[in-house]
């Protein structure tokens, strides 16, 4: 039986070899994959390094601005794979308080609740008002959407959103558009955006300049991971194809709760680790369930990311770190 | 009562039950063959590992099937056309529906929609 995953990490040093990533560097990544790395886009080429070799001066203070992304934060899951997940969404949240940098904003990409009941919503609510940054986007996961067509989702995260609650908005020259795609799926299908919406983006999109830098962040990955474990969106291709005359797209995701990057000519993409909890690589386990770890090792597969946007070098370097870092 | 009645009294409880028990057995083979609905034995799908198991089931009219989360993350499972939806199962919660016509009932999972499954109702 060939060994998927060794396919899937072939297909992935091919596709970065292709686009700029070497080898080497992107084993690197893979080794520092839940421990935390950097990764820098300079002129459009992405180059990685390790989280521990950069300081605040590369990553940090130097940056136009920065923003952290969160996502699966799965308040109310209280099974073994992590019986308190308040606490590490708190630890996360902690870690942010505590950067010598402070984000503009945080963006969360979706799974706040594991089965959008009212309270979990609450908590997830309660916790992220002790941040420092009081901006806050959000964008549903599946389980934010699971009773009354997220409506309770709608309600609270998403006001002023169009259709199932996607919208755009404008960061010191950046454009950002959130985007669902948890919405209204079908039978035997992965994630979808849907026509509706994709009308929407190619609007939203049109008239801007080139030269604008895109961040596209939704909750399941744009660009197919894993189509068996449904690590992937249907209709991306065409979402992307309204991005590709601009010089300078980045795409952040979750879903999959570990870090997995590719880069696409312009286009970067980039999965962030839960705050709940693990998922097993792809291939390697019999379904995609919550993967438990010895409890002192949580802290080091779960994490946030650090965005730093430079726009005199119209770089952006993307600092993924675990919680136990 | 003399000698011979009650003789034949603790005969009566006996002979009376195994009469019944001969009567009794007829009647419960007939109604197994008229296909009553309410006879059909339930039927069971478990989900583990984010599988329907068995993926397809075939029953016969009338039969109740029960589905059951044993895993660490919610399921539905969700006619594909609109005929029965359940509600969101947590770990180790429980959706039943009673079919009661034949057909093919595809479903699928509406959180996680690589998972599908069929009932066959025959």
């Amino acid at each position: 039986m060939p060994d998927k995953k060794q396919d899937f990490i072939d297909q992935e040093l091919q596709d970065l070899n292709n686009d700029g990533v070497d080898r080497r560097g992107f084993l690197k990544c893979m080794a520092w994959a839940g421990t935390g790395l950097v990764w820098t886009m300079s002129g459009g080429i992405p180059v990685s390094r390790a989280f521990a070799k950069s300081s605040a001066k590369d990553a940090g203070v130097a940056a136009d601005f920065s923003f952290v992304q969160i996502s699966d934060s799965h308040i109310g899951f209280n099974k073994p794979a992590n019986p308190d997940v308040t606490a590490t969404l708190q630890t996360a949240i902690n870690k942010i308080n505590a950067m010598p940098h402070k984000p503009d904003f945080i963006i969360h990409t979706g799974d706040l609740s594991q089965l959008s009941k009212p309270s979990e919503f609450d908590t997830l609510d309660q916790a992220l008002k002790g941040t420092s940054t009081k901006q806050i986007y959000f964008v549903p996961g599946e389980h934010d959407m699971l009773t009354d067509n997220g409506d309770e989702y709608l309600q609270r995260f998403g006001k002023d959103t169009k259709g199932t609650g996607y919208y755009s908005f404008d960061h010191k020259g950046v454009h950002f558009v959130g985007l669902v795609n948890v919405a209204n799926l079908k039978a035997g299908g992965m994630g979808s955006l849907g026509h509706e919406q994709l009308e929407w983006l190619e609007d939203d999109l049109k008239g801007r300049s080139a030269s604008t830098p895109i961040v596209l962040f939704a909750h399941i990955p744009l660009w197919t991971i894993y189509p068996d474990w449904g690590w992937g969106t249907d209709d991306s291709e065409q979402a992307l194809s309204y991005v590709k005359r601009f010089g300078s797209v980045t795409v952040l995701n979750g879903h999959i709760h570990q870090i997995m990057q590719k880069v696409e000519g312009k286009v970067s993409f980039h999965t962030a680790m839960s705050t709940a909890f693990p998922q097993p690589a792809p291939g390697t386990a019999p379904s995609a369930g919550p993967m438990k770890v010895p409890a002192e090792q949580l802290s080091k597969v779960l994490g946030i990311t650090d965005v730093n946007y430079l726009v005199s070098g119209r770089s952006l370097a993307v600092v993924d770190s675990s919680l136990g870092a | 009562m003399t000698g011979k009645n009650a003789f034949i009294a603790s005969l009566a409880m006996p002979i009376m039950i195994v009469t019944l028990l001969i009567l009794a057995r007829p009647r419960s083979i007939a109604a197994a063959n008229a296909n009553d609905q309410p006879s059909a034995a339930p039927a069971a799908v478990k989900i583990d590992n984010f599988v329907f198991g068995p993926q397809t089931v075939t029953v016969p009219v009338g039969t109740t099937v029960t589905w059951t989360n044993r895993d660490d993350i919610p399921h539905t499972a969700v006619s594909t056309d609109g005929v029965f939806k359940s509600k969101v199962m947590d770990t180790d919660e429980k959706f039943s529906y009673t079919f009661t016509k034949a057909g093919t009932y595809p479903y699928y999972c509406t959180i996680h929609p690589k998972m599908t499954g069929k009932v066959v109702v025959q």
